[in-house]
């Protein structure tokens, strides 16, 4: 960079006319005299007539000079002294046109307003009304969506069911093994340091066994698939709000309802229950390999142990609550993904929102159907 | 003022395999306003991207002033790309941003600037743009023209001596076009900024621009140079004289194989 010179505005009188001469330098970030001295001169005295420029001295120049003659514009004009700027360079005079060009809307800017605290937790409830107003609205239009799919009468295409049964359902099949794996080895070692004080280390095969089926098989299964799947609906269904897909669906007259969202919907539904079993499954494999590894206790011994400790009703009970996960996981990213607004952000906020929704509801719902079958001795 | 501000030196531009425009030689002077012509798919974009340092060329290079963008170093380039503001085809906004953030973006990203400067400066940018009173509006909020006049105003915030626009009156009203175009000339004529436009609106072209390169998609190279109303009134290649007289409609129609691949390409891109 070329060496800069220093920049300075000095004023000088004559009868009533102040000259202001802009010296030196103004590029951005070199010090600027302090102007603030230099507005305090010009309110000082009543008997300024006018105020002129003087660019003489002046070498480069870029924003920085424009502000500051801005604010010594804007100054000067609220103390209503008026204001020659012909002296100027014209490329200055075409800046300062533009800046003071009457814009085409006036009266837009807004008002920075802080709410009080009662407003905000007003509001806070209001969009919680809301919310659960469109939850309601939506589960109410897909069960027409579903009629009108038992009458024939939706633009449902069953490939698109295929095409979302595939990714919902064999391809987490990876993620959910591993996870499950891991989750059976965890709970094999939590229980196996208590079981093992009393010598009961073969009860491991019971508590892997029943803990997989009833909870977390179905569980971790939930929530992997809100994770994978939920936040991909609501991605993809809010992209396509942005890009005005949706939009473009409706005037070919397809009912975005069933035409996106039954299909993606119905696959997981689908697929999360057959998930769960086999994240049972695999939950079992892992609490097999720590007690055969790590405690005495053979394969077969475990297996057996396993076949007696697990009833049909406790695998019932877990495939039924990873239903319940599915159609809860399912609208949840697939009514993100419909409300989303129209810009990136929104896409993302959407699928965040989906994720959050998705495992509230799983962990809401999940107690509720635990204590109910508590009450019910099963 | 007639110095090289921007030098294309032998640019070739491929994506892979597939070339997209070669033998590109041309020279942009300060203070022009030059455009970018061609027809859709002819690799208009291609090329500002190449300029702006988002496309390598397989072969050549372009200058700023006696530097060489392509050569140097990532650091160095990025030095270089600090002189220019691109205005893309949507603005492209920050849409989880104001507009006072977006343009305070690169002002506090660059500079050391402090907060009540910066806020100055970059009231001072919307200002110019017509846009004073919309700094916390989001770019949502704003109509096409509005937010492509945002984008102006990030595009301008360090005073970049080169301002690179990508179809700038895309989308937009005749009258908003009008006045983006008015816009973009007074800031040439007030900044002293070089001004490169990809564009096929004619009004622009006419309206504003004093010189252009017009890019052919058959032999993918440039087949004339020159201010487009010179070109309008001495060109006598065909294909020039149908994009400048607005009778390209049977040159879209054509069922070229090279045509329809390169125009896939850019939609499936």
């Amino acid at each position: 960079m070329t060496d800069k010179t220093p920049c300075a505005l000095n004023l000088t009188r004559n009868d009533n006319i102040l000259e202001a001469a802009f010296a030196g330098d103004w590029v951005l970030e070199t010090e600027v005299p302090a102007i603030e001295t230099v507005l305090a001169q010009l309110g000082d005295d009543k008997n300024i007539k006018q105020l002129v420029f003087s660019t003489k001295q002046l070498g480069r120049w870029d924003s920085l000079l424009m502000i500051e003659l801005i604010n010594l514009i804007n100054y000067a004009k609220k103390q209503g002294i008026p204001i020659d700027t012909t002296s100027l360079p014209e490329g200055i005079q075409g800046l300062l046109s533009l800046v003071y060009a009457v814009p085409e809307q006036t009266g837009v800017r807004r008002k920075q307003t802080q709410d009080s605290w009662l407003a905000i937790i007003g509001n806070a409830g209001l969009n919680l009304f809301k919310d659960a107003q469109a939850i309601i609205i939506f589960i109410g239009e897909i069960a027409l969506c579903l009629l009108g799919l038992v009458r024939r009468k939706t633009s449902f295409r069953l490939v698109d069911f295929w095409l979302h049964t595939q990714e919902s359902g064999p391809s987490a099949l990876p993620i959910i093994s591993l996870i499950s794996l891991l989750v059976g080895l965890i709970l094999a070692f939590v229980g196996a340091v208590q079981l093992s004080l009393f010598g009961a280390e073969i009860y491991i095969a019971d508590m892997v066994g029943l803990g997989m089926t009833r909870e977390m098989g179905g569980l971790m299964a939930g929530v992997i698939m809100t994770g994978r799947t939920g936040s991909a609906y609501a991605a993809q269904l809010g992209t396509m709000q942005v890009n005005n897909e949706i939009d473009a669906l409706k005037t070919m007259g397809f009912e975005p309802m069933s035409f996106l969202v039954l299909p993606r919907l119905l696959a997981l539904i689908c697929m999360l229950p057959l998930l769960c079993l086999y994240a049972d499954l695999v939950g079992i494999v892992g609490g097999a390999l720590v007690s055969v590894s790590f405690f005495d206790i053979s394969f077969a011994q475990y297996l057996d142990r396993t076949a007696a400790a697990i009833h049909l009703k406790d695998l019932a009970i877990g495939v039924s609550k990873c239903s319940v996960y599915g159609v809860l996981i399912a609208l949840s990213g697939c009514l993100r993904g419909m409300q989303c607004g129209r810009s990136a952000s929104a896409v993302g906020d959407a699928a965040t929102s989906a994720v959050v929704t998705g495992i509230l509801f799983i962990v809401v719902s999940d107690s509720v159907m635990t204590l109910i079958c508590n009450r019910l001795g099963i | 003022m007639t110095s090289p501000c921007l030098a294309i030196k032998d640019m070739t531009l491929a994506y892979g395999e597939l070339v997209i425009q070669q033998n590109l030689n041309f020279t942009i002077n300060r203070g022009d306003i030059f455009i970018i012509m061609g027809v859709s798919g002819c690799g208009k974009s291609t090329l500002l991207m190449s300029l702006i340092g988002l496309l390598k060329p397989i072969k050549g290079d372009v200058l700023y002033g006696e530097e060489s963008l392509w050569q140097a170093e990532p650091e160095a380039r990025q030095q270089l790309l600090r002189r220019t503001g691109v205005l893309f085809q949507s603005g492209a906004l920050l849409s989880s941003m104001t507009l006072f953030e977006n343009v305070a973006l690169p002002i506090t990203e660059h500079t050391q600037l402090n907060a009540e400067r910066t806020r100055q400066l970059v009231a001072y940018k919307l200002a110019l743009v017509g846009l004073s009173e919309f700094e916390d509006y989001y770019p949502n909020e704003l109509s096409g023209g509005m937010q492509k006049r945002a984008g102006l105003a990030r595009a301008m915030a360090l005073d970049p001596e080169i301002l690179f626009f990508d179809e700038p009156s895309a989308g937009l009203d005749p009258v908003s076009a009008k006045l983006l175009d008015d816009l973009i000339r007074s800031l040439r004529d007030h900044l002293g900024a070089t001004i490169v436009m990809v564009t096929h609106e004619l009004a622009s072209i006419f309206a504003i621009g004093n010189n252009s390169v017009f890019l052919d998609t058959e032999t993918k190279t440039m087949i004339a140079t020159g201010s487009p109303k010179q070109l309008l009134a001495e060109s006598k290649d065909p294909k020039v004289i149908r994009f400048l007289t607005r009778d390209n409609a049977d040159n879209l129609q054509t069922s070229d194989p090279k045509i329809k691949q390169g125009t896939t390409y850019e939609q499936t891109r």
